[in-house]
């Protein structure tokens, strides 16, 4: 990897009750690239995904962020660098289903203390780029789910994160609607330079991304590395 | 591919040089391979041959004539009958990977290994097919979809192979 390395994992252990969920799983995600995170159901992906945001704390193994041991963090720096420094997209776009999709999109930057005319000019824009600006003023029961998911993308960039989280972001869409919503996520994240981790179990989409990494029983085996 | 049916295509939309067959041909199907002039010529031969084209009109150049070629009531026949009939799947059952893994499995190899050298060569090249789909127009997209779906089958092959294995090399050492 040539790059500055953004977030790393080292030898990440996780067990639920007597389930381990990782048992010694270690990644590096450069600033910029793409990293799909692929393996069976059950293997540990969407934990190891957890784990690098932050929002699950491993029971044993280092995170480093930028030089910042997140395993150290409190829950209130984590849920900083949560809403400043990271973006989340999951299967299904989750976005407030009373708000419009402008409000939605705009909501993450109002939660870091923009004002409301500042924020929706900004998710307008990010609602054009996602081609969804015509959907600014319906609300999310309105619309279809591939166009949730673009509207999900908006709202998951906003803010100009250094890494997005994305977890199955497809997993509920048509072959079709898959593929505009990829299309438009990979390029807009390439163009803010935002690393992604990209958890999916879908080949398809995992051809989006720069390099795969496997986990299978907890551990990671990066492909690359395998040819 | 049938070079032959697709040439009789593109001569039953118009008559044509073999200059101009070959440049469509692989303006709409020459994505991976142009096709070499031999290769036209050879083929319009044996189609003029079995009556399917015939020879329309001829102009004289600097160089050899230019012949210009039409398709017979023969030849609309042999295309719509290629076009109703479905064309054969391909069950590829004598798989070189699956040689590979039994092979492996039987000389004490690390099969799971083999299995994810493959994977992320497959990866590479679904990787490449997107880029390509990305810049490209909505027919090299389909093209590139076609390509793209078999890899991922494979690939789908490879991923239960590679949860069967403990089972396999059981049977195998039975």
């Amino acid at each position: 990897m040539t790059s500055q390395v953004l977030l790393k994992a080292d030898a990440l252990h996780k067990a639920y009750g007597p389930t381990p969920a990782l048992a010694g799983a270690s990644i590096e995600i450069a600033a910029g690239e793409l990293v799909a995170v692929m393996g069976p159901s059950g293997s540990g992906k969407s934990t190891l995904l957890h784990c690098l945001a932050g929002i699950v704390r491993p029971d044993q193994g280092g995170i480093d962020y930028c030089g910042e041991e997140l395993t150290g963090c409190g829950d209130a720096r984590l849920s900083a660098l949560r809403r400043s420094e990271f973006g989340f997209l999951f299967q299904f776009a989750q976005l407030v289903p009373e708000l419009s999709c402008l409000e939605n999109v705009a909501l993450p930057l109002r939660l870091g203390g923009r004002r409301r005319r500042a924020a929706e000019a900004d998710a307008a824009e990010w609602l054009e780029r996602l081609e969804v600006a015509d959907l600014a003023r319906k609300r999310p029961g309105e619309i279809s789910g591939g166009q949730a998911q673009r509207v999900g993308v908006a709202r998951a960039l906003v803010t100009r994160p250094r890494v997005v989280f994305a977890d199955e972001p497809t997993g509920a869409l048509d072959s079709l609607s898959s593929e505009r919503v990829m299309n438009l996520f990979a390029r807009a994240a390439r163009d803010t330079s935002a690393a992604v981790v990209l958890v999916t179990h879908d080949v398809r989409v995992a051809a989006y991304a720069d390099r795969e990494v496997v986990v299978r029983d907890g551990r990671t085996r990066d492909l690359a590395a395998a040819i | 591919m049938s070079l032959g049916r697709t040439i009789l295509g593109l001569l039953e939309r118009q008559p044509s040089h073999g200059y101009d067959i070959k440049r469509a041909y692989d303006q709409r199907f020459g994505h991976d391979r142009a096709l070499h002039y031999g290769q036209v010529y050879a083929t319009l031969s044996r189609l003029l041959k079995n009556g399917l084209i015939e020879v329309d009109s001829v102009e004289p150049g600097e160089g050899p004539e230019r012949k210009r070629y039409t398709i017979t009531a023969a030849g609309i026949t042999d295309v719509e009958q290629w076009f109703s009939s479905p064309e054969p799947p391909e069950p590829y059952l004598q798989s070189t990977l699956y040689t590979k893994v039994v092979l492996a499995l039987l000389t004490g190899r690390p099969a799971a290994d083999i299995l994810d050298t493959q994977r992320g060569e497959h990866l590479r090249l679904m990787r490449e097919l997107t880029r390509r789909k990305l810049d490209g127009d909505l027919a090299d997209q389909l093209v590139c979809d076609h390509a793209l779906f078999h890899l991922e089958a494979d690939l789908r092959w490879l991923e239960l192979t590679a949860a069967r294995l403990d089972e396999l090399a059981s049977e195998i050492h039975r």
